[in-house]
């Protein structure tokens, strides 16, 4: 009978934060859509996560389009099919890697930062001056964030998936001995708009999550120091474990026969 | 609404009742104040001091009674009737609460820009007024906050507060964190700026000292409800044994002093 009792209690208290996160995400996008905008703080904000993040996102779908080009080609090797390796490189980093690695890492980056500077507010009671002071906090801090983050994420996306493609073509040209022309062709070739346009979208809902989960782990951080620790932390592994299952739901949507 | 008259006060709680888990922090809180009164509540840490101040200003809501700003109930409020009672107030926070991602002088105009849609460059004139209002040099106006010691802090809270000529101003424990002299630096500000303005003030404080000077009235609250109020010169000779033990800071006495913040 006992074991029964703190199942229930988590289960009560997962529905209970689904619910308030539910809740929070409804009030902060009502809050994108209805005047008055800050078109300021967008603009920052849209620097943070776009201007900023590129350097790490560059490095990253560099280096994993290098990684994939060497892998796939020593698998590939094994029945003779080296010639695709321009094919898997493309489908790879417009499909799923740019869109998740760049999602984990700005989840990393500004999930983390969003979540301290907002749950520092909090305990610092500025939140509270904001509302004092006729300001809604949704309206002042979350929207401008979410909507940075709906519209940077697949910029940087785009971004990340040519580099991810130059960096497969690097090591296939000037270490594989691939014919530049030929892989350039390939590359073209078998790639479809559905496969950059279903890594777009992907890479929207990932920034969307990673901006709702900094705000809503910054919006309710309690206790000073340590809360904001615990916030930041919240912050990068949910949004972290959302974006995985989320790219999964996505993934169905678009490819599932 | 309800039509505001002269007997109407300013601030009416009424039955106040709030509560965390089992701990009971307002207890049936009764309290008025009139206009262009100054209204100091004193107080033990942890007492709900604060507690009164965020249900009033709307950033926490009791269980039970009601609030009500010139005779218009405040409780249950929509977010927008929300906002428009709250542009009466201003409040200066206990640690000052400035925006680190502002400087100084956005701080002191953001409740123009954001709350009253002024223009930016009179938004900047005015803070730069109000400024100078609690003794602070034009410089400090490019300053950052965390370039600032915590007395100058208070004052560009105390700028922040009025530079939007509230009708009612909050002060949450003005004094605390400060020396003497820079304490009575910041009652005497805020004598001025609150006469300047004829606003209404509802203060928190365990501080005697800024009661006695800020104070019209002084009310205490223990045990979740006000048990005794008066005028400030009458306090020392209230007849009231909790009120005694407070203002001459004794250890013994009738009150036990609470573990835990509420």
């Amino acid at each position: 009978m006992n074991i029964f009792q703190p199942i229930g209690k988590a289960f009560l208290g997962f529905l209970g934060a689904a619910g308030r996160l539910t809740l929070f995400a409804v009030i902060s996008v009502s809050h994108c859509v209805r005047p008055p905008i800050y078109p300021r703080l967008i603009g920052r904000q849209m620097i943070e996560i776009g201007y900023y993040s590129l350097p790490v996102v560059g490095l990253t779908t560099l280096f994993s389009g290098m990684v994939l080009a060497l892998q796939s080609y020593t698998g590939f090797a094994r029945f003779s099919a080296e010639s695709a390796v321009p094919n898997v490189v493309v489908l790879s980093m417009t499909r799923e890697l740019g869109p998740v690695l760049a999602g984990l890492m700005v989840a990393g980056r500004i999930g983390a930062a969003m979540a301290a500077e907002i749950g520092t507010m909090r305990v610092t009671e500025q939140i509270d001056a904001l509302t004092t002071l006729s300001t809604n906090p949704h309206k002042y801090l979350v929207a401008p964030r979410l909507i940075a983050g709906l519209t940077m994420l697949p910029l940087l996306v785009l971004v990340g998936d040519i580099i991810g493609v130059f960096g497969g073509y690097l090591i296939s040209v000037y270490k594989l001995g691939f014919n530049p022309a030929i892989y350039i062709k390939n590359t073209w070739q078998y790639m479809e708009s559905l496969d950059v346009v279903s890594g777009l979208v992907k890479a929207a809902v990932f920034g969307f999550i990673v901006a709702l989960m900094g705000c809503y782990h910054g919006y309710h951080s309690r206790g000073g120091a340590q809360g904001v620790g615990a916030a930041t932390t919240n912050a990068v592994v949910s949004a972290s474990i959302l974006i995985l299952i989320s790219n999964y739901l996505i993934t169905e949507m678009f490819f599932a026969k | 609404m309800t039509a505001a008259t002269n007997s109407t006060p300013k601030i009416r709680a009424t039955n106040l009742h709030k509560r965390f888990g089992r701990k009971v922090v307002l207890d049936g809180l009764d309290l008025d104040v009139a206009v262009g009164e100054s209204v100091v509540v004193i107080g033990g840490s942890g007492t709900g001091k604060s507690v009164l101040l965020k249900s009033i200003l709307g950033l926490m809501e009791p269980e039970e009674g009601s609030i009500e700003i010139d005779g218009q109930p405040v409780i249950g409020l929509s977010t927008g009737d929300r906002e428009k009672i709250n542009r009466k107030f201003g409040m200066l926070f206990q640690g000052g609460a400035l925006f680190d991602s502002l400087k100084v002088w956005e701080n002191i105009a953001f409740g123009l820009i954001q709350g009253g849609h002024t223009d930016r460059a009179k938004a900047r004139d005015i803070a730069y007024a109000k400024l100078a209002d609690v003794g602070l040099t034009p410089d400090v106006g490019e300053l950052w906050p965390a370039e600032l010691s915590g007395g100058m802090q208070k004052r560009v809270g105390l700028a922040r507060a009025i530079a939007t000529t509230p009708e009612i101003i909050f002060f949450d424990e003005p004094t605390t964190g400060l020396d003497p002299i820079m304490a009575d630096v910041i009652n005497d500000l805020i004598v001025k700026c609150t006469r300047e303005l004829g606003a209404t003030t509802l203060s928190i404080t365990h501080d005697m000292a800024s009661a006695r000077k800020i104070a019209d009235r002084i009310a205490m609250l223990y045990n979740g409800k006000i048990i005794w109020q008066g005028p400030t010169s009458q306090i020392d000779s209230s007849g009231n044994e909790f009120v005694d033990q407070f203002i001459h800071g004794r250890a013994e006495g009738p009150i036990r002093m609470e573990v835990r913040a509420p």
